[in-house]
């Protein structure tokens, strides 16, 4: 996997967190966590779902939903649907 | 057809209720997608709806076998790209009649599987489509029973009844995502779910209806086109009865 295409994934990943929680990119990083700030409650992390599964053309498993509780959970999860990190 | 056209999911368009909706949604100009089991009639309701202008793609599915919704919604994702999935107007459902003494498990369990978990699953995930664009609105089959009851039909009614529950609860958890959610709720409605009634039936019951005639699919069309209207852009949580006054 090519170092650009981690890349570009990765602004794509920060991009979508950013417009779901509705924050800033300097927020976002790996250990940012579900409920750990007000702008990632249960409503924004349907939208961040959608915004994910928009962003990189994905369908996420219920199970994958519930468990996506960090931004460095989001890219392990990610990766199993062939998004790399 | 306009780029701009809503683009609605109908489930059960191969007959009755569906059937009706899809034609009366071809002629207010949506897109369609449609969903049944029975593949030549959703063809020839296919071929009526392109005849009226409409763009239409068909999709032969068993609504109770959860691989195969995902897997039609996984397609959907790919067929729609960034088109926004408008409507879900969700017809297809069960009626099995009989006392609840001579109500078989498996005859629940089919009920419960159609009227209320394929109605679960598609809710799941046709929002979560409708979430990427903020905006878009479910419309879910209730029945006039699910408030009045019905002896001789407590499981449908009960089925029903968690329809209309879920329609208040997804109205609240999905309108601050700008999605609406709403149903109808037919009264007595002369389609193949109750083509099995006798003479005799029918009569006792249009005794009890104000407007004393039965329904017909069309009507129940063309209250959902409202609903799938500008027009009810600020309709959400609403059970609507088109019963011709069956539930007065």
């Amino acid at each position: 996997m090519s170092n650009e295409l981690i890349q570009t994934n990765t602004a794509k990943l920060t991009a979508a967190f950013a417009t779901a929680l509705v924050i800033a990119d300097s927020q976002i990083h790996d250990e940012l966590a579900y409920n750990s700030i007000k702008e990632w409650d249960s409503t924004a992390h349907m939208l961040l779902i959608a915004e994910l599964e928009n962003t990189f053309d994905v369908m996420l498993d219920t199970d994958d939903i519930i468990d996506m509780s960090s931004v460095g959970k989001a890219k392990t999860i990610l990766a199993k649907y062939g998004v790399a990190f | 057809m306009s780029e701009q056209a809503p683009v609605s999911l109908i489930t059960g368009a191969s007959r009755g209720i569906g059937r009706a909706a899809a034609q009366a949604l071809a002629k207010a100009g949506h897109e369609l997608i449609l969903v049944a089991r029975d593949a030549a009639a959703l063809q020839q309701v296919q071929t009526d709806c392109q005849a009226l202008g409409a763009l239409v793609s068909i999709h032969t599915v068993d609504l109770t076998d959860r691989d195969a919704v995902t897997a039609l919604f996984r397609q959907l994702q790919a067929q729609l790209q960034h088109k926004a999935l408008s409507h879900l107007v969700h017809c297809a459902g069960q009626m099995q009649d009989a006392l609840l003494a001579m109500t078989r498990l498996t005859d629940l369990d089919k009920m419960l599987a159609l009227n209320v978990g394929a109605t679960v699953q598609l809710c799941q995930l046709a929002s979560k489509l409708m979430l990427r664009h903020k905006a878009g609105h479910l419309v879910l089959l209730s029945s006039k029973v699910a408030e009045s009851g019905s002896a001789g039909q407590a499981v449908y009614a009960a089925t029903k009844g968690a329809i209309s529950s879920l329609v208040k609860s997804l109205a609240k958890e999905l309108g601050p995502s700008g999605i609406r959610v709403n149903a109808v709720a037919p009264g007595f409605i002369e389609t193949d779910l109750t083509a099995h009634y006798s003479e005799d039936k029918r009569q006792q019951l249009t005794t009890q209806i104000s407007l004393r005639r039965l329904g017909q699919a069309d009507e129940v069309a063309q209250v959902i086109e409202f609903l799938c209207s500008d027009k009810a852009r600020y309709i959400t949580g609403h059970i609507l009865a088109v019963d011709g006054g069956f539930s007065l």
